[in-house]
């Protein structure tokens, strides 16, 4: 999983004059990934700078791989799960949430903005919302500026 | 078991400061079990370490590995290729861990990336309570199984004092009166006239207040 | 005599005890001791001092007893098992005794976590039980904890602290049985305010014969305000304020005398019951209205034992 997201980072849109994000968005099989895939057939437009990644469950989720994402140079990071009580896994979105939670505060710790990485909810059928999120993350992102760590740099 | 927590990632980073070369060592028995030490943290530490070292401009190396437990010196002694290319190691073992490592290498500086908190057990998942206090005189089979020593906030032998409240103790309503819990149990298991008889003062000497303690099997020890 | 007090002759001779409580300051002024000692001169049989009460650093119970004694009022020493370890608590009951302190208090005491050091290493070498025994020893058989002998015991009249309304309820009169054979002579209890449920208590003392082999002291706390009664309900372990009393507080124009009311009342229904041998006022930072109390419940004027 962590050797996904270097390699999607690495894969990243060329940098133009304004800053593009590279935001790493890993996403639940049974919701998220879903919406995902319908916001395609429905020819959805939104901003390319996320690469999905897509897990099992949002609670597959490892503080490691939000903190690999950052480290290898990924502007922001999606955790994107089931809507609260819906999780096909009964709480695996619970525990992302933590875990997301957990990662923002060690980043803070070591001086990364938390917002870079953040939790998001919907369901399968939300297309639009998930191109509202990547929208949302992106800007906001873009808003925070490249990642103190510059772009991304090998191990 | 033994648990621990990670220190603050601030104090760590502190500890830390100055040093290019970093073996983060883990510890595969207690730490591991309680989530605060294992394989999995070495790696989260570990990326923090190098995030920090980017971002601050102090580059630093990271190297990472975990034994199977740092209380061994047969395991220990494994550790000696990643310590050699170190300017310092950070354990991630519990308090015995560190100090073992630290002895076994004097050459370099050995920090403790945990705080080690207490001997207990896992109530739920990643809730840890103290039950034990290595008093070195248990008499778990005279209160029901429940340790005074451990559990009353004043380690009273003929408990429990007059803040008993609801069966919770004086010094945090969610802490539970272990007097109360050893009377009822007694209570249940008919042993109570225990608990009228006068228990005489305990022997702290050997519950940690005579000096750092040893433990001896005479018969397995070989010149 | 096992001591030789006032107090101790009093109870002895069967008569109705008054004792209050005398809190040191928070500072080392010994003038705050000498002002309430000349409050309660001549009102009370003994004062207790009490010993960082609630894990609060005080003026200390031994310097304070001996200012009393100096100030002509008897003094009962409170000591808890908190701060000291066998060594030193068995130190200063011999020091007590040789300075003329004749009563002392024995406690296990608050938690540290609760008062003003909550960072300091609790000492509890001992419980209450442990010290009434250890206190016993000393006095009645010149040994030490140890079993070393001495050849000058101290002369000490035992106190134990007791909670009528302590848990688990079905032990309260074990627990008091455990201080009577450990050696308690008197006991104090916490501030009464619902006479019936101490009665209750009482019965099921007596019914073990306790009321004779110990000699029982009920409290009371007068309430100054109805803050007080709040502080009293809420903070103070071992106590409840009944509504019927905190609605006679809200109601009152002259709280304060409605408060020594209700004390002198709680205080006549006491002596009503079969066992209770005296009384101890506690009136929190309120020593100056113990004479009143004292006086309007009857008890003036205090034997000469």
């Amino acid at each position: 999983m962590a050797a996904e997201a270097v390699a999607a980072v690495k894969k990243g849109t060329e940098a133009d004059a304004s800053f593009q994000p590279r935001i790493v968005a890993f996403c639940c099989n049974f919701c998220a990934y879903a919406a995902a895939d319908l916001a395609g057939s429905m020819r959805l437009d939104y901003p390319p700078n996320a690469r999905v990644i897509r897990l099992p469950c949002s609670g597959k989720i490892e503080i490691l791989y939000l903190l690999r994402a950052i480290e290898d140079g990924a502007d922001g990071v999606m955790v994107m799960g089931c809507l609260d009580g819906d999780c096909h896994f009964m709480n695996g979105n619970f525990r992302a949430k933590k875990r997301v939670a957990a990662a923002k505060k060690l980043l803070e710790a070591v001086g990364i903005e938390p917002e870079r990485v953040e939790m998001y909810n919907l369901s399968s059928a939300m297309a639009s919302k998930f191109a509202e999120m990547i929208s949302d993350m992106t800007e906001k992102v873009r808003r925070l500026g490249p990642s103190p760590l510059g772009k991304g740099v090998a191990r | 078991m033994i648990v621990g927590e990670r220190k603050p990632v601030a104090e760590i980073l502190e500890m830390t400061k100055g040093y290019d070369r970093i073996f983060v060592a883990g510890c595969g028995t207690c730490v591991t079990v309680c989530l605060a030490g294992g394989e999995k943290e070495v790696s989260v530490l570990s990326s923090l370490l190098r995030i920090s070292g980017k971002k601050t401009g102090h580059k630093v190396k990271v190297v990472e590995g975990t034994i199977e437990r740092q209380c061994e010196r047969e395991w220990v002694g494994e550790m000696k290729d990643k310590v050699k290319d170190a300017d310092a190691v950070l354990s991630m073992a519990c308090g015995i861990g560190v100090q073992l490592v630290a002895e076994m290498y004097p050459e370099k500086p050995v920090f403790p990336a945990l705080n080690t908190t207490l001997m207990g057990f896992p109530t739920k998942h990643a809730v840890w309570l103290e039950n034990c206090r290595a008093c070195g005189d248990c008499m778990l089979h005279l209160t029901g199984g429940i340790c005074p020593i451990t559990r009353c906030a004043k380690q009273m032998l003929n408990g429990p004092c007059g803040g008993s409240l609801n069966g919770k103790c004086e010094i945090d309503s969610e802490i539970d009166c272990a007097w109360a819990l050893i009377y009822e149990k007694l209570k249940a298991t008919n042993r109570l006239d225990w608990m009228s008889k006068i228990q005489p003062p305990k022997r702290w000497d050997i519950a940690g207040h005579g000096g750092p303690r040893k433990t001896v099997k005479e018969e397995e020890v070989v010149p | 005599m096992k001591a030789g007090s006032n107090l101790e002759k009093i109870l002895e001779k069967g008569q109705f005890a008054v004792t209050c409580e005398c809190g040191p300051p928070k500072s080392a002024n010994g003038d705050v001791i000498r002002q309430k000692a000349k409050m309660i001169k001549g009102k009370v049989d003994a004062a207790n001092i009490t010993d960082n009460q609630a894990a609060i650093v005080k003026l200390s119970s031994f310097a304070a007893a001996t200012i009393l004694l100096k100030e002509g009022i008897e003094p009962v020493m409170q000591i808890t098992a908190r701060d000291r370890n066998r060594i030193a608590i068995q130190s200063d009951l011999l020091g007590a005794s040789a300075v003329g302190i004749r009563n002392v208090l024995l406690l296990t005491g608050d938690h540290q976590k609760l008062g003003n050091h909550p960072e300091a290493k609790g000492v509890f070498d001992l419980d209450s039980i442990q010290m009434i025994d250890m206190a016993r020893r000393m006095r009645d058989e010149r040994r030490f904890q140890n079993g070393e002998v001495m050849d000058v015991p101290p002369k000490l009249f035992i106190g134990a602290a007791e909670n009528p309304l302590a848990e688990p309820a079905e032990y309260r009169v074990p627990r008091l049985e455990k201080k009577v054979v450990a050696g308690a002579d008197f006991v104090q209890t916490q501030g009464v305010f619902d006479v019936e449920r101490f009665e209750k208590w009482m019965a099921a003392v007596r019914s073990q014969g306790l009321h004779k082999k110990v000699h029982i002291i009920a409290g009371v706390v007068p309430l100054k305000s109805l803050g007080t009664a709040k502080f009293v309900n809420d903070k103070v372990l071992g106590m409840t304020v009944p509504d019927s009393l905190f609605e006679r507080m809200k109601k009152a124009s002259d709280a304060k005398a409605e408060g020594v009311k209700i004390a002198v009342e709680t205080i006549e229904a006491l002596r009503k019951i079969e066992g209770v041998q005296g009384v101890h006022i506690m009136a929190i930072e309120w020593e100056e209205k113990v004479p009143e109390i004292v006086e309007k419940a009857g008890l003036l004027p205090r034997p000469v034992a």
